[in-house]
């Protein structure tokens, strides 16, 4: 098991590397420069010239990665070349705020989401299946932005029921949970239709399965050969696919983080983009793409516990 | 009085081509403590029989008519949680893929507590654990206790097999319905499963319907045999008149079948062609298409079963055939 997590830490690095590289290069592509950036609409020819010199970006593209290479294994990411900020402390101070939404997003959705992809394959074929499959395939037709800006008009602006803009306080207070709400609304939201068609489908597959028939011989009820036998077993490729949407839900924080001014780094990877802040750029994309891969990494130990035959392997 | 009793039950499947009916008006009857075989080839509704019997028939199957009496009770005219609550503690099933048929999350020994506990919510965690531990030992697991915690990958098939057991007999049922409980297993094996099943059924006096197409299972251990063809009981008889005298052309073509390891160079007659599929079933005697003996008064009617011998009936214009 232990050597198990090992390895795939070790087949991850390259992916990290990967991505790193490439975002290294699409820094490369984007039309704006650095060092003009750093140096103010007022600056002199002389003064940016000193800049990019300063900066490393007169040397050769492969110089440059090297050198940004060999400072990131050192654990430095660089400052930002904005305010002079360095990108390992915004991105300390953004981390958590960005595991809180998420955390708060998948707390509710995914039970939910898994209740009522149960509650479908359960009563398949009943109009409240019908319509908790209707409703799953909205929810994922609707654009997690969308759904933001109702729930900010309506439920924050019009009814002035909970707070919309930024974190109120940490996760535990009323003020935080409070604050958390809607973002967590919106992006978890966006998750349940996803998740309740998933189950539903490993459910049914499950259903027709020979050991779902012994366990009918054996006299239990529907509730417990679904529950216990049919929803146990479709958990093994629910959490499978669960973990492959990750990437879908970073890109729904990265939205949902903007459009309610969330202090996380999803929020910080769209304000350094759109001011060319390269250094800050680069490490939101190490960050995300961070994440997923260790998600992806829970992902597969779960698998073990959830599957006694991994779990003897 | 018989302890299970089949009147003219019918299953039909529901396809898109239309109702395909895989069991068409069997008759069966078996007393407490009797092994009842049911023989035939593969696709004349061995399993459609046996599911129709415990109602765990999946879509489209459906039970379409006839009567299934247990201990006097008919089964096919329950509630469903009726039936469930007889499934298990007084009808138990046992399937003919160990590989498949426990759950592979559970551990056996949980899957054989539940067996006891949808049937007896009284009973604690540490009864139920002596309880599952002592079926696992009744059917001759060596260390029960360790097997107990294992998951089905860690068993053989014949192990898994005797865990079935196990859990089908966890309740103590009147009848218990093997459909085919060794054909998975290999020789040695499946002779050590037959022993068990035997030496239970002496233990509980307990009826067991043993579905098979091998008519070397059924010499060892059925008392009373069905032969079964394209939906239809063609002859039923005991099985020592079954052997000795056996009337239907497809039980003769049956048993001519059966490997001799006697004979120097091991023949293997078997009947020419295959069973038809419903859809595919001629308007007379179904068998009648692979029969030597068939003529055209055989293409009018299936013809009904008819009694030659007390306990000894067969289904076919022409018998009794003289020898
Ligand atoms: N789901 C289904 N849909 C349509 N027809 C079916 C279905 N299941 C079974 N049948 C039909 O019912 C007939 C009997 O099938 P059944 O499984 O009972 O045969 P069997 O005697 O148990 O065969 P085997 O020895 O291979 O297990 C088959 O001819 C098949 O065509
Ligand atoms: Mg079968």
């Amino acid at each position: 098991m232990l050597r198990h997590a090992a390895e795939r830490i070790a087949l991850a690095l390259p992916v990290l590397l990967g991505v790193v590289l490439v975002g290294f290069l699409l820094m490369q592509v984007v039309p704006t420069d650095p060092a003009i950036v750093r140096a103010g609409p007022n600056a002199t020819i002389d003064i940016v010239e000193a800049i990019r010199r300063d900066l490393g970006l007169d040397q050769p593209l492969h110089v440059q990665f090297g050198l940004y290479m060999w400072r990131l294994v050192q654990g430095d990411l660089g400052v930002s070349i904005i305010n002079n900020v360095p990108v390992s402390q915004e991105l300390g101070a953004t981390i958590g705020p960005t595991l809180e939404l998420m955390f708060a997003a998948l707390i509710w959705s995914i039970p939910l989401g898994i209740g009522m992809g149960t509650l479908s394959a359960y009563l398949r074929g009943s109009w409240l299946d019908r319509l908790i499959m209707a409703i799953s395939v909205g929810g994922v037709s609707v654009p997690v932005f969308f759904v933001g800006l109702l729930l900010i008009w309506f439920v924050g602006f019009q009814w002035q029921w909970l707070p919309f803009t930024g974190r109120q306080g940490p996760l535990w207070t009323l003020q935080g949970l409070r604050g958390v709400a809607l973002p967590a609304i919106t992006l978890g939201g966006v998750f349940i239709g996803p998740v309740a068609r998933m189950t539903r489908t490993a459910v049914l597959e499950v259903l027709s399965a020979d050991h779902v028939r012994t366990a009918r011989a054996k006299g239990l009820t529907e509730t417990a050969v679904v529950l216990h036998h049919a929803l146990r077993n479709a958990l093994i490729p629910v959490v499978t696919l669960i973990g492959l949407q990750i990437g879908f839900l970073l890109g729904g924080a990265v939205v949902t983080e903007t459009v309610f001014s969330w202090p996380g780094v999803g929020r910080l990877a769209v304000g350094a983009i759109t001011s060319s802040d390269f250094p800050m750029a680069q490490g939101t994309i190490i960050v995300l793409s961070g994440g997923f891969i260790i998600v992806n990494l829970i992902v597969d130990l779960l698998y073990g516990v959830l599957d006694p035959r991994v779990r003897g392997a | 009085m018989s302890l299970l009793q089949v009147e003219n039950l019918r299953t039909v499947f529901d396809t898109r081509q239309g109702a395909v009916v895989a069991v068409d008006g069997v008759d069966l009857s078996l007393a407490a403590g009797r092994t009842l075989a049911v023989v035939g080839e593969s696709g004349c509704g061995k399993s459609a029989l046996a599911l129709s019997l415990m109602r765990l028939l999946a879509h489209p199957g459906r039970v379409a008519g006839g009567r299934v009496l247990l201990e006097d009770e008919d089964l096919l005219a329950l509630s469903p949680a009726k039936m469930r609550a007889r499934r298990g503690s007084r009808v138990a099933m046992v399937f003919q893929e160990p590989m498949t048929s426990l759950n592979p999350v559970h551990t056996v020994g949980a899957q054989i507590m539940e067996a006891m506990r949808a049937h007896d919510r009284s009973l604690s965690k540490s009864d139920l654990r002596d309880a599952a531990i002592s079926a696992l030992a009744r059917v001759r697991i060596p260390s029960p206790e360790r097997r107990f915690d294992d998951h089905p990958h860690r068993l053989s098939g014949g192990m898994r097999q005797r865990v079935m057991i196990a859990m089908a007999l966890a309740c103590q049922p009147r009848l218990l319905i093997a459909d085919e409980p060794t054909t998975a297993l290999d020789v040695t094996v499946q002779a050590q499963i037959l022993d068990l099943l035997r030496d239970i059924q002496a233990e509980t006096g307990m009826g067991l319907l043993l579905i098979t197409h091998d008519l070397g299972v059924v010499a060892e251990t059925a008392d009373e045999v069905a032969v079964m063809y394209a939906g239809r009981v063609v002859e039923r008889a005991s099985a020592t008149d079954l052997f000795a005298d056996p009337q239907h052309p497809y039980t003769i073509g049956l048993l001519g079948s059966i490997p001799r390891m006697d004979l120097e160079t091991p023949r293997l007659p078997t009947i020419e062609g295959s069973v038809p599929p419903p859809f595919a079933w001629p308007p007379g005697c179904r068998f009648a298409p692979r029969c030597a003996f068939a003529d055209a008064a055989c293409e009018v009617a299936p013809p009904p079963l008819a009694m030659l011998a007390p306990g000894h009936e067969v289904a076919c214009i022409y018998a009794p055939v003289d020898a």
